[in-house]
C-alpha cells in the first residue's frame, strides 16, 4: 500500500482495522481523542462496533464482555483513563482474555497535564491493578512503529490469551509521519478460540471468570499465569541497538520518542568525537534483561545513562539488570517538557565528566 | 391423584412451603438431611390437590409435583 | 411414579443440579428458577449468555446451565453491552443485587438503559448487602438496622432508599421496566410473567429490559424465612410499589 501522511492516533486506529479489530470502546481524553473520532466514522464502514462509553471504567468492562465473544476488541486512552481501567485489566488478565489497550501517555500525577510524558511506565510494566499479573507492554518510537506494534499487539494478545498494552507518549499520538499499512494482512497461525462464549449448543456451558474461592484453584490460576509470562519472557523480548559498537564510552537507555531524540544526540556527539550507543527497549515487558546485562558488561562501556520523560522509572529496571557493573546516571524532564537534543548531549558529557 | 416429591438433598428446611400449602399438609420432619437440615415432608398425601404452590414457593426447587390423568390448573404458571 | 404419572412442575432444564449456597429461605433461589423457567419456555438456553455479579449471586454460573461471564462489582451492564453488541444473536442477561446495581454500578446501569442496550437485567432488591454480611445498601429502608447503620438508616445522613425502577423509567429511551416480588406464591407468579416478558422483548430485539424483584435476606435481616416474607409486605411493598413502569409500546412525549 502507498505511504500516507497520518497522525499517530489515526494511524493506530487504522492499524487495528487492518487486523480486523473493528470493535472499539472508548472515552474522550486528550491527547488521543482523535482515535475515537476517526473510528466513529471508520468502523461503520467495516461493520464494526463503536461505543463511546460513560467512563473508562465502563470502557474496561465493555472490553471484558466483548472479549468473551472471541472477537478482537481494543481501546485507547491516556494516563488518567488508563488508571480507571486497572481493575478491569486485572480481571481480564485473571480470566485469560485477549485485549489490546493503548495508552497515549500525558503528564501526571493526577490531572497533571496534556503534554507528552512517560510517567506511566511503572503502572504499565509493574502492573497497575491488583494481583499477580503482568501485561505485555510495547513502546513504539515512531508512527510507523506504532502501526507495526498495534498489529503485533493483537497477535500477541491472541497468541497468549492475555491483555497487551502499547504505550506511547503524547507525541506519538499527536505527530504526523508517513506510514504504510500491510496491503493484504494475514494473521500468523494463532490458537483457536474455543474458550469464547457463544451459547451452550452441543457442549456444556462455559464460564469466563477470575473468581476462584478455593485457594488451591486460585493458586493454580496464578501458576498458570506465571508459566504464561515465563514463555513470554523467553519468546517476546524486542529491543533495538543504535550505533552500539566497541568504541562506545557510554551506553544510553531510552524508549519511545525519547529514544529518537537520543539518536540525534548520538549523531551530533559522534561529530564531536564522543562515541555513544543507544539501547532502546521495544518490549517493556518482557524487559530485555539479559541483553542489557550483556551490553553493560562490554569493557569499552564506562558509564550508563537512562533518559526518560519522567522522574525515573525504567532506570530502576536498568539498575536491576546492570547489577551495578557500571555507574548508572539518569536524566529526565516531566510536566510534559520533552528534553531537547542539547540537554541529552549535556547530560552525556556531564556523565562522562567532560563538563561540570 | 396428585402428589409431590420433596427432594431431601435440596431441602434446606426453610419452611416456606409449610405456610404456602393451601391444604396445610406439609410439615417439618424430625429427620436431618446430610447437610443437617430438617426436611419438609408431605404429611397427608391423599389431601394434595396438585396446585403446585409449594413447588412455586420453594427457593431450592426441591419439590416436584405429579398428577394422574386430568389435573385442573387452578392458575396459569 | 405410577404408569400415567405426569410431572406438572419440576426442576427446569436450565437450572443445574447443584445445591445452591444460598441461605435457607433466601428467595434468590426462586428468582434463579424463574429465570431458568423463562429460558426453557422461550427455548433459548443454547444461545443465552449470563453475566454474573459480585454479591450473593456471584456463583450463579454454578446454578444455571448457560454460558456465563463474571463481572467486576457493579459492571455487569458494561460487560453485557460489550458482548451483546458483538453478538446480537445471543440472549444476554445480567443478574445483579442492589449493592451491585444501585451502588457501585449505578453509572453502568443508567447508561446501558439510556443507550437502549438490548439485554435483560434481573435486579434483586433485598434492601441489604448479603454476601459481605449485612451492610446498608442504597435500597435499605429508613430506620432499617444493618451492620453499617446499627442505629437504623438515618435518612438525614444517607438519604432515602433509591427506587431503581422509577429512576430508570424516567429515561426517554424506550425500555421495559417493571418491579415485582417473590415473597408469596401469588407474587412469584407475577414475577415469572414479568421476567419472561423481559426476555421476550429481548428475543424480539425490541429494547432494554429490567425487572426489579423484591427479595428476602433472612440471615442478614435477622428474621426467619417465613417472617421475612411478611417483612417485605409490611416494610418494602409500601415504599417499592409493584407494577410495570415502562413499556416500549407506549408513545412518550
Amino acid at each position: 500500500m502507498a505511504k500516507k501522511l497520518m497522525k499517530g492516533n489515526e494511524a493506530i486506529a487504522e492499524a487495528a482495522v487492518c487486523v480486523g479489530a473493528i470493535n472499539y470502546f472508548a472515552y474522550p481524553i486528550t491527547p488521543q481523542s482523535e482515535v475515537a473520532e476517526y473510528l466513529a466514522r471508520r468502523l461503520p464502514e467495516v461493520g464494526g462496533v463503536f461505543i463511546q462509553a460513560e467512563s473508562e471504567v465502563a470502557v474496561g468492562n465493555m472490553l471484558f464482555g466483548a472479549a468473551c465473544s472471541g472477537k478482537r476488541v481494543f481501546t485507547t486512552s491516556s494516563s488518567p483513563g488508563i488508571s480507571l481501567m486497572q481493575e478491569a485489566i486485572s480481571y481480564m488478565a485473571g480470566a485469560h482474555l485477549p485485549v489490546v489497550i493503548v495508552n497515549i501517555m500525558r503528564g501526571g500525577p493526577g490531572l497533571g497535564g496534556i503534554l507528552p510524558a512517560q510517567s506511566d511506565y511503572f503502572q504499565a510494566v509493574k502492573g497497575g491493578g491488583h494481583g499477580d499479573y503482568r501485561l505485555i507492554v510495547l513502546a513504539p518510537s515512531s508512527v510507523q512503529e506504532a502501526v507495526d506494534l498495534t498489529i503485533l499487539a493483537f497477535q500477541l494478545a491472541d497468541k497468549y490469551r492475555a491483555p497487551v498494552m502499547m504505550i506511547g507518549d503524547g507525541m506519538i499520538g499527536q505527530m504526523m509521519e508517513s506510514v504504510e499499512f500491510p496491503a493484504k494482512y494475514q494473521d500468523p497461525p494463532l490458537p483457536p478460540k474455543d474458550w469464547a462464549l457463544g451459547g451452550a449448543r452441543g457442549r456444556k456451558p462455559q464460564v469466563i471468570k477470575s473468581l476462584f474461592l478455593d485457594p488451591i484453584a486460585l493458586e493454580k490460576n496464578n501458576i498458570l499465569l506465571a508459566e504464561k509470562y515465563k514463555v513470554i519472557r523467553e519468546n517476546e523480548v524486542r529491543y533495538e541497538l543504535y550505533k552500539v559498537n566497541n568504541k562506545n564510552r557510554l551506553l544510553l537507555f531510552a524508549y519511545g520518542m525519547m529514544a529518537r531524540i537520543c539518536q540525534t544526540a548520538i549523531d551530533e556527539l559522534e561529530t564531536e568525537g564522543i562515541s555513544v550507543g543507544l539501547f532502546r527497549p521495544i518490549s517493556l515487558f518482557p524487559f530485555p534483561e539479559k541483553e542489557v546485562y550483556r551490553e553493560v558488561l562490554k569493557d569499552n562501556i564506562e558509564r550508563l545513562l537512562t533518559v526518560e520523560m519522567s522522574m525515573g522509572q525504567m532506570v530502576e529496571d536498568i539498575e536491576r539488570c546492570s547489577k551495578g557493573k557500571k555507574p548508572l546516571g539518569f536524566y529526565g524532564r516531566t510536566g510534559g517538557i520533552v528534553p531537547m537534543t542539547e540537554e541529552v548531549k549535556g547530560a552525556v558529557k556531564k556523565e562522562l565528566g567532560l563538563v561540570k | 391423584m396428585p402428589g409431590i416429591l420433596i427432594n431431601k438433598t435440596y431441602c434446606k428446611g426453610c419452611e416456606l412451603c409449610v405456610r404456602a400449602c393451601p391444604m396445610q399438609i406439609i410439615a417439618m420432619s424430625k429427620e436431618l438431611n446430610e447437610k443437617g437440615y430438617f426436611c419438609a415432608i408431605l404429611q397427608e398425601p391423599t389431601k394434595c390437590i396438585g396446585c403446585r404452590i409449594c413447588a412455586i414457593t420453594c427457593p431450592d426447587a426441591a419439590i416436584e409435583v405429579h398428577t394422574h390423568g386430568t389435573q385442573f390448573a387452578l392458575f396459569k404458571y | 411414579m405410577a404408569k400415567d404419572e405426569l410431572t406438572i412442575l419440576g426442576r427446569p432444564e436450565s437450572l443445574s443440579d447443584n445445591i445452591t449456597h444460598y441461605c435457607p429461605g433466601c428467595t434468590h433461589g426462586i428468582i434463579h428458577r424463574l429465570v431458568a423457567e423463562s429460558i426453557d419456555e422461550l427455548g433459548v438456553r443454547e444461545r443465552t449468555v449470563g453475566v454474573a455479579p459480585v454479591g450473593c449471586a456471584v456463583l450463579i454460573y454454578n446454578y444455571l446451565n448457560v454460558d456465563f461471564m463474571e463481572s467486576p462489582h457493579g459492571r455487569a451492564p458494561a460487560l453485557a453491552t460489550g458482548f451483546k453488541r458483538l453478538r446480537p444473536d445471543m440472549i444476554v442477561f445480567t443478574y445483579q443485587g442492589d449493592g451491585d446495581l444501585a451502588s457501585i454500578g449505578m453509572s453502568e446501569i443508567i447508561h446501558a438503559a439510556n443507550r437502549g442496550e438490548k439485554f435483560t437485567v434481573v435486579f434483586v432488591n433485598n434492601a441489604i448487602y448479603g454476601m459481605t454480611g449485612g451492610q446498608m445498601a442504597p435500597t435499605t429502608m429508613p430506620h432499617q438496622k444493618t451492620t453499617t447503620s446499627p442505629m437504623g438508616r438515618d435518612v438525614s445522613l444517607s438519604g432515602y432508599p433509591i427506587r431503581v425502577a422509577e429512576l430508570l423509567s424516567s429515561l426517554r429511551t424506550p425500555a421495559y421496566i417493571a418491579r415485582t416480588a417473590v415473597h408469596t406464591p401469588i407474587h412469584v407468579i407475577d414475577a415469572k410473567q414479568k421476567i419472561k416478558r423481559a426476555f421476550a422483548y429481548q428475543i424480539q430485539g425490541k429494547c432494554f429490559s429490567l425487572v426489579e424483584v423484591l427479595s428476602t435476606c433472612p440471615t442478614n435481616w435477622g428474621i426467619a424465612p417465613d417472617a421475612a416474607t411478611r417483612w417485605v409486605t409490611d416494610n418494602m411493598m409500601p415504599y417499592y410499589p409493584l407494577g410495570t413502569f415502562k413499556t416500549p409500546e407506549e408513545e412518550i412525549a
